[in-house]
């Protein structure tokens, strides 16, 4: 550290406080010796800094822009207890694999900690508009990317959490020991509400638990969100009394202001659905607010993450998805999107795996290899249920097991409706491959190596799933992940 | 009708055998297995009556089995149901729920409308075994 830094730190307010403009470590926002209490929120942040900026001048400007500073000295600092509001940056590590000699320019990973009180207990809008405020457009840093955020259990506290959690949607769903399966009804728009009520009714039928709206399916010209409503909890109680379970279609309430989506969601719970749904875009505060909402209520809140890709899918800028999984966990929801792994949607598996972690777990510990840097207690908030969505098939399921467990839901939206033999065939298909796999992994069979001999099995006595292996049988998304963990597991000298 | 609720009932009907693993899965993650048995499977007929407690201090799979065995011979036309309860901190719930007997003909549901207003329907699944008494059903 350097001397002057240490200086102002240490209480020589002279020079600290005179006007102008000085180095953000000369401010006290580099403290390297500082030692997190519990109570502290840490961030860590990946920072590519603009060249000639050292990394802890730029680990101290982040911590400076999204606590207390601004560009210049001001003696009002003075009037307050300003070393305990001022964010302070402690430790920076250079990120593996960046740097000199490889493609990708230095970048570091500053490890920042910020008081308790300065946020709003719970408040996500509070507590995202200090860190990903100001900070992400600051100039002197290149790229800057939140990767992890530890949350105290003092501000975890002030939060209700999922509504629903994955435990009592089971009890209520009365559905135990393998993952759920739902699709999105296909094609997302324009099927009039008679239309969309029928694929609604053929997948719960043919064997799903969930049917479920896509994000952009709201109000439009063909098709009213009250027709809609009322044609799929038509579908849902004949598929409940064609089955004898408990069936649900994802309502998706998101409309244009808070007072609509109430008015949608008031008449989803009238109509009985036991679950509605919201888009990330809808915001915090409004997600938020659907939480309580959803609690009063008893209906489950599935969130959609619609437009997360333009802030979490690159590794140098943005968000990473572990956080907002972190904050979505904090802000109540039951169900949200977290990737597929083998899908058509972004996923690297172990990337996937720590946020399926920080979804489930009562307690998170610390993951490099999974991209988990911080210990989490999540102090007994529910546990969110996990939604896989997006270009998978029946054909996947012992890769889908074996990756994501069993408290999940899985969602084939064109493996059930593309099915050749119609949409009950196709949900058969999944419903039969995934209680397959179930029996046979209680069973302790090896599903990586034996899954596709356990369905072709099945297949033997159940058509829809032979058809359906027939054709998705060479289906894959092999495409490289952008959003990949820094840390590979070395090899341990075991002596 | 077939009715699908549990873990298994997309599956041909589960063997002994087969019954017999699921209850050693169950054993071996720590979970206390309980036989329940109705004659009234409406989806929201959650409790189910208890072939006795679960069993919360018997490790032996056979030993479960022959319970198993027990009720489906006093309830061979009802349904009969399997479920291993978790009391780890968090989950404290059942963890599996299986089908191991149903009636020869399952006579399912019906949907029952009540017209309200604005287009409204209030539903009803009604459950055609409960058109008899108790006891008549199968």
């Amino acid at each position: 550290m350097p001397d002057e830094a240490k200086q102002c730190v240490t209480g020589n307010t002279d020079k600290r406080y005179q006007a102008g403009v000085i180095e953000y470590t000369k401010m006290g926002y580099w403290e390297p010796d500082y030692q997190p209490k519990d109570t502290d929120l840490i961030c860590l942040f990946r920072i590519t800094p603009q060249p000639g900026v050292p990394p802890e001048e730029a680990a101290a400007a982040v911590a400076g822009e999204s606590s207390t500073a601004t560009w210049t000295v001001v003696w009002t600092d003075r009037l307050t207890a300003c070393e305990t509001y001022r964010a302070k940056a402690y430790r920076v590590d250079p990120v593996p694999n960046t740097g000199p000699g490889t493609n990708t320019e230095q970048q570091y990973f500053a490890y920042i900690t910020y008081e308790l009180d300065l946020f709003e207990p719970g408040s996500i809008a509070n507590l995202t508009a200090s860190i990903i405020g100001n900070v992400f457009g600051f100039k002197a840093v290149k790229a800057l990317r939140l990767e992890d955020m530890r949350i105290p259990v003092a501000y975890v506290k002030t939060f209700d959490g999922p509504p629903t959690g994955i435990v009592v949607e089971r009890e209520r769903l009365d559905k135990f020991g393998r993952p759920l399966l739902g699709a999105t009804t296909k094609p997302k728009l324009g099927l009039s509400g008679r239309n969309y009520g029928r694929v609604v009714y053929e997948g719960l039928k043919g064997g799903l638990d969930f049917m479920k709206d896509d994000e952009n399916i709201n109000s439009q010209p063909f098709m009213h969100w009250r027709d809609r409503f009322l044609y799929c909890m038509e579908a849902v109680n004949r598929a409940s009394a064609a089955t004898g379970e408990v069936k649900g279609h994802y309502l998706n309430v998101t409309a244009a202001t808070m007072e609509d989506i109430y008015q949608r969601a008031e008449f989803a719970k009238e109509l009985g659905s036991v679950v509605v749904m919201i888009d990330l875009v809808i915001g915090y505060t409004a997600i938020q607010s659907m939480s309580k909402w959803a609690r009063r209520n008893d209906v489950i809140l599935h969130l959609h993450r619609a437009g997360h890709g333009t802030y979490t899918r690159h590794k140098n800028h943005g968000v990473s998805f572990r956080v907002i999984s972190k904050w979505m966990r904090l802000a109540g929801v039951d169900h949200i999107h977290a990737g597929t792994i083998v899908g058509k949607l972004e996923g690297d598996p172990n990337t996937v795996q720590g946020i399926y972690n920080v979804l489930r777990e009562p307690k998170n510990e610390v993951d490099l290899q999974r991209g988990i840097f911080f210990e989490q207690d999540w102090a007994s908030l529910r546990k969110v249920m996990p939604v896989a969505s997006g270009g998978i098939h029946a054909g996947q399921m012992h890769q889908l097991i074996h990756y994501l467990g069993e408290d999940v839901v899985l969602q084939f939206g064109g493996g059930t409706i593309g099915h050749p033999a119609g949409i009950q065939a196709g949900a058969t298909a999944n419903r039969v491959a995934l209680e397959a796999m179930i029996q046979a992994r209680n069973e302790g069979v090896d599903l990586w190596n034996e899954g596709p001999a356990v369905l072709e099995k099945a297949a033997k006595w159940c058509e829809p799933l032979r058809q359906a292996l027939k054709l998705w049988k060479d289906i894959t998304f092999n495409y490289e992940s952008t959003d990949t963990p820094d840390f590979v597991p070395t090899e341990t000298a075991s002596a | 009708m077939r009715i699908t609720q549990g873990q298994f009932s997309f599956l041909p009907d589960l063997t002994d055998d087969q019954i017999r693993a699921q209850i050693e899965y169950a054993l071996g993650n720590g979970w206390a297995l309980s036989v329940e048995f109705t004659d009234d499977p409406h989806p929201r007929n959650t409790y189910w009556e208890m072939w006795g407690l679960p069993m919360f201090d018997l490790k032996d799979a056979g030993g479960i089995l022959y319970e198993i065995n027990g009720c489906r011979k006093a309830y061979p036309k009802h349904y009969i149901r399997v479920t291993a309860f978790d009391s780890t901190r968090g989950w404290e719930t059942p963890r599996m729920s299986y089908i191991v007997n149903r009636p020869p003909e399952e006579p399912g549901f019906g949907l029952v409308r009540q017209e309200a207003e604005g287009r409204k329907i209030r539903y009803t699944v009604h459950s055609y075994a409960t058109d008899r008494p108790v006891g008549e059903r199968y």
